[in-house]
Parts: C-alpha cells; sequence; structure tokens
C-alpha cells in the first residue's frame, strides 16, 4: 500500500492504494470515476484516454502510484459549466453510436488539437487520422469523428 | 412531426461527458462480488482431474464452483441445449470455461482463475471445415439442399462455364464494451440482471431455467450495449447464469466482465465459410444456372448456426436473378469456439459467394463486372408495377418487387464517376508496374425478417403522466445503433410534442416480457410500429375526451408542437393529459406489432421470409502494391436505401460504421488458430480492426430518396446490417488490381491480407 495525492479534476484526492493499481482502475473503482472506460487492457484501444498533467495518457497501462502530486482530467471534468467544444462537435457532428470509444476519443483529440496549436502546427484531416490512430471505433467508421474534431479544432 | 429529422443519438449529452452508464458503470452496491471463469488448455478430450485447492487458497477468493458443483448443469444454448455451462468431462474448445471463481474483487478473480490444475484425456480435434467433413461432424442430419430448376443442366447446356472455390473468413466482434453482466438477489428468490445483451427476455430465461425458477422470478434490464453486432445475441448468456448462480450461492451481489483476451478466447464469433460454386453463363454473362456448395464453420454448439447458415442461402442470389439454381449447405461442427450472429448472419456470405461467381464470369469473359452484374439483376419494381415486366423470383419462390437497384447503380454509377474512373485506372495501370489500381461497383439486396417467422414481433408500454410527460418503454435494446432516439421520434411525432417531453428507459422484462433480439435489422421496424400503436391508442382515449368536454368530433381533435387543437379551442398536451386524468381515462396503454405477409418453409426452402427487401450499393477504389500486397481505399462512394429514414444522420452513421466494419472482415480481419486450436488473434494487437486512418481517403456516403413500398414505421427501411455487406466492393476492388497482374483470375480468398494478395499476385503472374 502506498499513499498518493494527486489533483483529479482540480480537486485534490489522497488515497491508499496497493501499488499495482492501475489509474483506469484507481478512477474507476476508487473515485467512482466511470466516464473513462477500459476496452482492452492492453492500451491499445484508447477507451482509457485521460489527461496526465495536460497530455494524453493510456490510463489501463499508467501506475496510479507514478501519478503522486500529478494534474488528472478525466472526461467528467473536462467542460466547465459549458461543454468543452469538442464535446459539443462529437455531439454536433454525430461522432459517436455505443458511445463506448468516445470519452477516450475526446480526450485525444483535445490533446492533438492542444499540441498542434501549441507547436504552431495546422492539423489537418490527414494528421488527425494519423493521430488518432491509438483510439479504435467499432461503429462509426470514424468518418464523423474526424469531422467532429475538425470542427472542434477551429473554435478552440 | 419529430420523424425524418437529423436528432443526435438520444444519449449524446451523456456519452460526451462519460455519464453514460455501462454495465460495469452501474454503482453495485456493497460487498458484491467479482467473477471470471477458469478455461480448458485443450481443444477436445476429457476432462480427468481438476485441482482448484489452490484456487480456493487465493485470498480474496470466497468461492469456487467446478463442473460436479453444479447439478443439474445449467445450459446457456439459445437453442438446442447443448451449451453446458461448464465443459467436463467432455471438453469441446479451447478457452471452454471450466470452473468459475467468485472473488471480492475482479483482479483477485482472473488471478485466481489462471491456478486450476487440469489433467485432460487429449483427443484430435477438429478445426477445420476439411478435418469436419471428413468425419461427417455437423448439425443437422445432412446438407440442406434448395433448388430452383434443374440447375445441372442448365450450366450443362451453357456456352461458358466458371468453377471454384472460395474461402470466406470469420470476423471477431470487437465491441468495444466486453461482455458484462450483474446479478442482484431480491427478496424471495427473485434475481434482477443488469446485463449487456441484445435479447433480455433470453437472459431472463436461461437465468430462470438455471435457478429452477419461473420467469416472472427473474428481471432483467439493458440500458445500453458498448457495442453489439450480434455478439450479445446470446454470448452474454453464460455471465448472466453465472452471476445468478453466485449470487444466489453467496447471497451478495455478482459481477462479471470478461477481459479482452477472455471475451475473444471465450465468445463465438461470425462463422467462417467455404464456397464452392459452378456458373453457367451465355456471351453477354447471363447466368442460366448457378450451384453452390456452401459449408459453414459452427464451432462445438449449434448456437444460432441453423439459421444463419440459412440465410447465407437466403442470400446466394443477391441482386440477381438466377434462372436456376441449387444451393446445398453443410452446418459443420468443430472443436472451435461456437461461431454465432454477427451483423448480416450468414447473408454477407452468401453474398460474397454470389459476387465472386460475377466477377468471375466478368473476367471470363473480358467484360466490365459492373456490366455483367446489371445484366443479371431483377426486374426493376418500376417495370414490374407499370406491367412492363413480371417480377423474376428468388431460388426459394419470392417474388422480388420492390427491386431498386437499375435506378439506384445509375445514379451512384453517374455521381461516383464510374466510367472515367474505369478509363483513369486501365491508363494507371498499363503504365504502372508496382502499383495497381482497383475499382468495383457492388450491390446489395438484404432480406429484412427474422426467418424464424413467430419472432417477429414486438410490445411497447407507454404511460402519459398528469403534468403530460411521457415513459416510453419496448423491447428493443440499444446499442449504439440509435434505436431509442427513432423509436422516441416516432412517439413524440404521435403525441404532437417535443422530443423532451418523452423520457426514454432501459430496455426491463418487467415492463415488455417476451421479447425478440434486437437483431436482423429489425429493431425500429418493429419496436416502431408497437410504440406507434401503444401512442395512437392514449392520444385517441384523449381525443375522444376532449370532443366529448368540447361538443365536437374526435377527428377535430389534432395534436401538434405541444398543443391540442379540439375545434377552435386550443390546451397545451399538460392540460389536455391533465382533463383526461381528472376524467378518470387510462393514459397508460401496451402497444404491439407482427409483421404481415410472412410464410416460410425452411424445410423446403419455399415462400416469403422477408417482409421487404433493403437495396444499397458501394464503389470502392483501391490501390496496391504489388511488391508487398500493402493496399488502400483510395475512394468510396455509396448510395444507400432506407427508406423514408425516421433519422437520416443516425441511418448515415450506420452505413458509414457499416461499410468499414465489411471492408474490415474482407481484408485486415484475421483469425488464427495453430494446430491446437488455440486462437493465436485473441487482442487487437494481433488482430488488426479498421484504425482511423484506414478508412477511405474519399468518402462519399448519400441516402436513396424514396420510400418503403411496405406498410413499415414511416415508410422507413432497416438499416442496421444491410451497410456492412457494401464492403464486398473493398475486396472485389483489390480482386481487380490483381487482375490487372496478369491473364489468370485471381481467386482471391478473404480476409484479402497482404500475404493473400501476393499469393493471389504470383498465380497470376505463373
Ligand atoms: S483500455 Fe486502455 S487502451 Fe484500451
Ligand atoms: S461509438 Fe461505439 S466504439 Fe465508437
Amino acid at each position: 500500500m502506498t499513499n498518493i495525492t494527486l489533483t483529479v479534476n482540480g480537486k485534490s484526492v489522497s488515497r491508499d492504494i496497493p501499488d499495482e493499481t492501475l489509474l483506469s482502475e484507481f478512477l474507476r473503482e476508487h473515485l467512482r470515476l466511470t466516464g473513462t472506460h477500459v476496452g482492452c487492457d492492453t492500451s491499445q484501444c484508447g477507451a482509457c484516454v485521460v489527461h496526465v498533467d495536460g497530455k494524453a495518457a493510456k490510463s489501463c497501462t499508467t501506475l496510479a502510484v507514478a501519478l503522486d502530486g500529478a494534474q488528472v482530467t478525466t472526461i467528467e471534468g473536462l467542460a466547465n459549466g459549458d461543454l468543452h467544444p469538442m464535446q459539443e462537435a462529437f455531439t454536433e457532428h454525430h461522432g459517436l453510436q455505443c458511445g463506448f470509444c468516445t470519452p477516450g476519443m475526446i480526450m485525444a483529440s483535445v490533446d492533438i488539437v492542444n499540441r498542434y496549436k501549441a507547436e504552431g502546427r495546422t492539423l489537418t484531416e490527414k494528421a488527425i487520422r494519423h493521430e488518432l490512430e491509438g483510439n479504435i471505433c467499432r461503429c462509426t467508421g470514424y468518418h464523423n469523428i474526424v469531422k467532429a474534431v475538425e470542427s472542434a479544432a477551429a473554435k478552440m | 412531426m419529430s420523424v425524418a429529422r437529423s436528432l443526435p443519438h438520444d444519449a449524446a449529452a451523456l456519452h460526451v461527458t462519460g455519464t453514460a452508464r455501462y454495465v460495469d458503470d452501474i454503482p453495485a452496491p456493497a460487498g458484491c462480488l467479482h467473477l471470471a471463469f477458469g478455461l480448458s488448455n485443450i481443444a477436445h478430450g476429457t476432462l480427468t482431474a481438476l485441482d482448484l485447492s489452490a484456487v480456493r487458497a487465493t485470498p480474496g477468493v470466497v468461492a469456487v464452483f467446478g463442473p460436479d458443483d453444479l447439478s443439474p448443469m445449467p445450459d446457456c444454448s439459445p437453442s438446442a441445449h447443448d451449451e453446458p455451462l461448464l465443459g467436463g468431462p467432455a471438453i469441446s474448445y479451447l478457452g471452454q470455461p471450466i470452473f468459475l471463481v467468485v472473488a471480492d474483487s475482479h483482479l483477485a478473480a482472473r488471478k485466481a482463475a489462471r491456478l486450476g490444475q487440469a489433467s485432460y484425456d487429449e483427443k484430435p480435434a477438429l478445426l477445420t471445415i476439411d478435418a469436419a467433413l471428413a468425419a461427417n461432424s455437423r448439425f443437422e442430419d445432412g446438407p440442406r439442399i434448395w433448388e430452383k430448376g434443374d440447375a445441372a443442366s442448365a450450366i450443362a447446356a451453357a456456352p461458358h462455364v466458371v468453377e471454384g472455390v472460395m474461402e470466406i473468413g470469420g470476423q471477431e466482434h470487437f465491441y468495444l464494451e466486453g461482455q458484462a453482466a450483474l446479478a442482484l438477489p431480491q427478496e424471495g428468490g427473485d434475481m434482477v440482471v443488469q446485463s449487456s445483451t441484445q435479447h433480455p427476455t433470453e437472459i431472463q430465461h436461461k437465468v430462470a431455467d438455471a435457478l429452477g425458477v419461473p420467469m416472472h422470478a427473474v428481471r432483467v434490464e439493458t440500458r445500453r450495449m458498448g457495442g453489439g453486432f450480434g455478439g450479445k445475441e446470446s454470448q452474454g448468456n453464460a455471465l448472466a447464469i453465472a452471476c445468478a448462480l453466485a449470487a444466489r450461492a453467496t447471497g451478495r451481489p455478482c459481477k462479471m466482465r470478461y477481459d479482452r483476451d477472455d471475451d475473444m478466447v471465450i465468445t463465438g464469433k461470425r462463422h467462417d465459410f467455404s464456397i464452392a460454386y459452378r456458373a453457367g453463363f451465355d456471351d453477354e454473362g447471363r447466368v442460366a444456372g448457378v450451384e453452390f456448395v456452401q459449408y459453414a464453420r459452427c464451432g462445438w454448439a449449434q448456437d444460432l448456426s441453423l439459421p444463419v447458415a440459412d440465410r447465407a442461402m437466403l442470400h446466394a442470389d443477391n441482386a440477381y436473378e438466377l434462372p436456376t439454381a441449387r444451393i446445398e449447405s453443410h452446418r459443420l461442427k468443430t472443436h472451435t469456439q461456437s461461431a454465432t450472429a454477427f451483423r448480416g448472419f450468414g447473408g454477407p456470405q452468401g453474398m460474397v459467394g454470389i459476387e465472386r461467381v460475377m466477377d468471375h464470369i466478368a473476367h471470363h469473359l473480358g467484360q466490365d463486372p459492373l456490366a455483367v452484374r446489371r445484366r443479371n439483376f431483377y426486374a426493376s419494381g418500376g417495370d414490374i408495377s407499370a406491367k412492363k415486366k413480371a417480377a423474376g423470383t428468388t431460388p426459394y419462390g419470392m417474388a422480388v418487387e420492390d427491386f431498386e437497384l437499375h435506378e439506384m447503380v445509375a445514379a451512384l454509377e453517374g455521381s461516383s464517376d464510374y466510367a472515367a474512373r474505369r478509363a483513369a485506372v486501365a491508363d494507371w495501370n498499363a503504365a504502372n508496374p508496382v502499383l495497381k489500381k482497383g475499382l468495383a461497383l457492388t450491390p446489395v439486396k438484404f432480406g429484412i425478417s427474422f426467418t424464424l417467422t413467430h419472432l417477429n414481433q414486438a410490445g411497447a408500454l407507454v404511460h402519459v403522466y398528469q403534468d403530460g410527460s411521457i415513459h416510453l418503454n419496448h423491447g428493443g435494446t440499444e446499442m449504439g445503433q440509435g434505436l431509442f432516439q427513432k423509436v422516441a421520434q416516432v412517439a413524440a411525432s404521435s403525441f404532437g410534442v417535443p422530443m423532451a417531453a418523452v423520457k426514454i428507459t432501459a430496455t426491463d422484462t418487467g415492463k415488455v416480457p417476451n421479447t425478440s433480439a434486437t437483431a436482423a435489422s429489425s429493431g425500429s421496424d418493429l419496436n416502431g410500429m408497437a410504440v406507434k400503436v401503444a401512442c395512437d391508442t392514449i392520444r385517441d382515449r384523449i381525443a375522444a375526451h376532449l370532443a366529448e368536454t368540447h361538443q365536437t368530433v374526435p377527428r377535430r381533435v389534432h395534436f401538434a408542437d405541444g398543443r391540442v387543437f379540439v375545434g377552435d379551442a386550443d390546451l397545451s398536451f399538460a392540460e389536455a393529459a391533465r382533463s383526461a386524468y381528472e376524467a378518470r381515462i387510462s393514459l397508460s396503454a401496451t402497444g404491439f406489432y407482427k409483421t404481415p405477409k410472412l410464410d416460410w418453409d425452411r424445410i423446403a426452402g419455399r415462400g416469403r421470409p422477408f417482409f421487404y427487401f433493403a437495396y444499397g450499393a458501394a464503389v470502392t477504389e483501391v490501390v496496391l502494391d504489388t511488391l508487398t500486397g500493402e493496399n488502400r481505399m483510395l475512394r468510396c462512394d455509396i448510395l444507400h436505401d432506407a427508406g423514408a429514414s425516421l433519422n437520416p444522420a443516425l441511418d448515415i452513421g450506420q452505413v458509414e460504421g457499416g461499410f468499414v466494419q465489411g471492408a474490415g472482415w474482407l481484408t485486415t480481419e484475421e483469425l488464427v488458430w495453430d494446430d491446437s486450436g488455440r486462437l493465436r488473434t485473441h487482442a487487437p494487437s494481433t488482430y488488426k480492426i479498421p484504425a482511423c486512418s484506414d478508412r477511405p481517403a474519399v468518402f462519399n456516403v448519400a441516402l436513396w430518396d424514396g420510400e418503403n413500398s411496405e406498410e413499415t414505421i414511416y415508410r422507413s427501411k432497416a438499416v442496421g446490417e444491410p451497410p456492412l455487406i457494401l464492403g464486398i466492393s473493398a475486396l472485389m476492388a483489390l480482386s481487380d488490381a490483381v487482375a490487372a497482374c496478369g491473364a489468370p483470375y485471381p481467386a482471391l480468398d478473404a480476409p484479402a491480407t497482404p500475404e493473400r494478395l501476393l499469393a493471389a499476385i504470383d498465380r497470376v503472374r505463373a
């Protein structure tokens, strides 16, 4: 057992947890933030993406004890009063069907747009497709997801 | 009217904020236990000993059940009572559950499940179609055979003949949310089950059987699934039964979810097929007769294999009128996962067979495959109603009266610029020795209805509360397809109220009983109609009441824009509901619907199994690197028929997703078993699902502007399964690219992985 203190969605949380606790498990089981989904447990589907210190991370393969002092944002913490432009765009452009991939897609997409903006690069359609390689969606065929990211990027 | 509008998915706001709940997200009561299965390590044999002492000794383990601890052994089968919850003594596939661990955490249960010590008397396993055929290992006594005319004589008399065999691989569903169930024990031995299932009634039935209680003692609720695709029609039974048994034994809530690897190793997939064909045709490619022998690898248990194999036979014609045909179907029993429902339910495999025949004929004659396909189309529905042509009949004797593909294909040919691109592809291939392009247009005609006729029924329950808000419930389940939203649009239209007035509620066997699986694309057809009946009943009661109080007649009462207009008076829907309540009018109603016109004899292979057909067509262009077999889809244009769509945005989403899933099945998604029967592709690391960059660079999808000629809900058409089959165009485009490498026919098998493409290139270059 190790005590960790970290900030999740703006709130400080402190817990004693077994050392092998994965971040996904910590969020889902200990904090009951079940918007972070687990689709593969092996870092391949992207359903579990959250932000750690502002960068996208796959929470199914991140150990929670390694994050003492970190800032974690999950899908539940993305909206700041109003929906985030990415959340609005996924709704408006029908970028979801079963919705299971959606939280991870949105968190990954926000990170992509932020990175490109910070580096002053233009986010092309091709770049979006390439950047989203690590997020599987079995339902939509991705077309509307790419449209949503393009539209949100213009507003972010 | 709320119908025919592109509203977002009903739960979009919940999904984008991470607050939509799947089974594993439902807050479980304190003391909830977690389950995992221990799995067999051999594909076929006898379990001679099972030492579970290390499992029992693992910290956190509360109970362990082996095959000897359950008597009678519960059955999980949706059909033939041939699926014991736990294998043993007979072991039927590698990955079969043989014991059940109940522990205080998911991880503890999984870890303990690895510690069982099993000894086996191993026997040779039948893993392939050939092995099963040689051993005559099959479901049903012998092959099922349907015939139209004398195909053998027609082929013998035809000027040209092609023949061949095609392998078509299976497909893993990879619903992003794995199988999951949660059982909550109630007073008096009752059980409530939350299940990620397309078929709550089946879960209720199987859990009741396993517990030895009547169905009324079990209630099953399903709010949503994180994808289903057929994989949650029967494959959730084992988890629900296991949870219910453990909940009864321990008195505590019990939850089970399969991790991805377990899910892929334990559950059934799409049937892989081998199809042998022989076709006779004239100089124009017009078919005189076809013979198909379809071999389906069904796995260890019957599950839904008989109707799946039937549907493959029923789609052996796809869009083509076959003057004579003989279709023979073998349902082979092997020591592998029990193949199950998967979007299209055997139909896609049957259609790949005839599309291969069309492609082969065109290649043989050196003609454009589209021209050959067209010459073989059924007569146009327009020509039939104008009495210019007689309706053709399918090999099972059903008249095809609503055929739209002449018009749809002409429109798509124009919008996709097919002719110019065909020429451009030829020019490119003449100039480029390494990168070859291919282009193909393939049509889809898919029969809508369950072929087990009694399943074509649905129920609904609707309440209007005195404040005018509406509670909507029906037997369909939501797996992302947007069914709940479409049906809510129907309800809102009936009452003339805004969507916000309608509360969509979880599928619940306590509200609507005896439902069919949400399958066969029938969800909105069946449930939309049942809901409309219920809503119209209540609306008519309100109208009769208001007519009386306002001294007019019911037909002068109108419901629109959240208001009710009675003659010259005008009140809000809430006021109308309140008035009816105070007049002691019932504001609750059930609705029921059964599909008309069906009449089907599956043994004879005669009759009308389908209410109507759904149509579509796709043109796909690919580029293939002939040195590596790597390839890309450059462009895809689709025109799909959703009738008068209830929600065009949701329907287009189904078409896009279906196409990508179908193209994945036929190109990158390869399942590999080793010689011991172990599935080697049991995670996304080894099993290649289309990713974001795999979809076509240019992707134009449109809905055909038409309406269903049959009286379906607002004249819409089912749209769940048919678009998957548009993916055949990707396979045929690859075949076309390979054909550019040499004279012989490519005879490309599916999935057309780079390895298979290279082998085909070698063949045509030889
Ligand atoms: S669950 Fe983390 S990547 Fe799939
Ligand atoms: S919406 Fe179902 S996996 Fe993406």
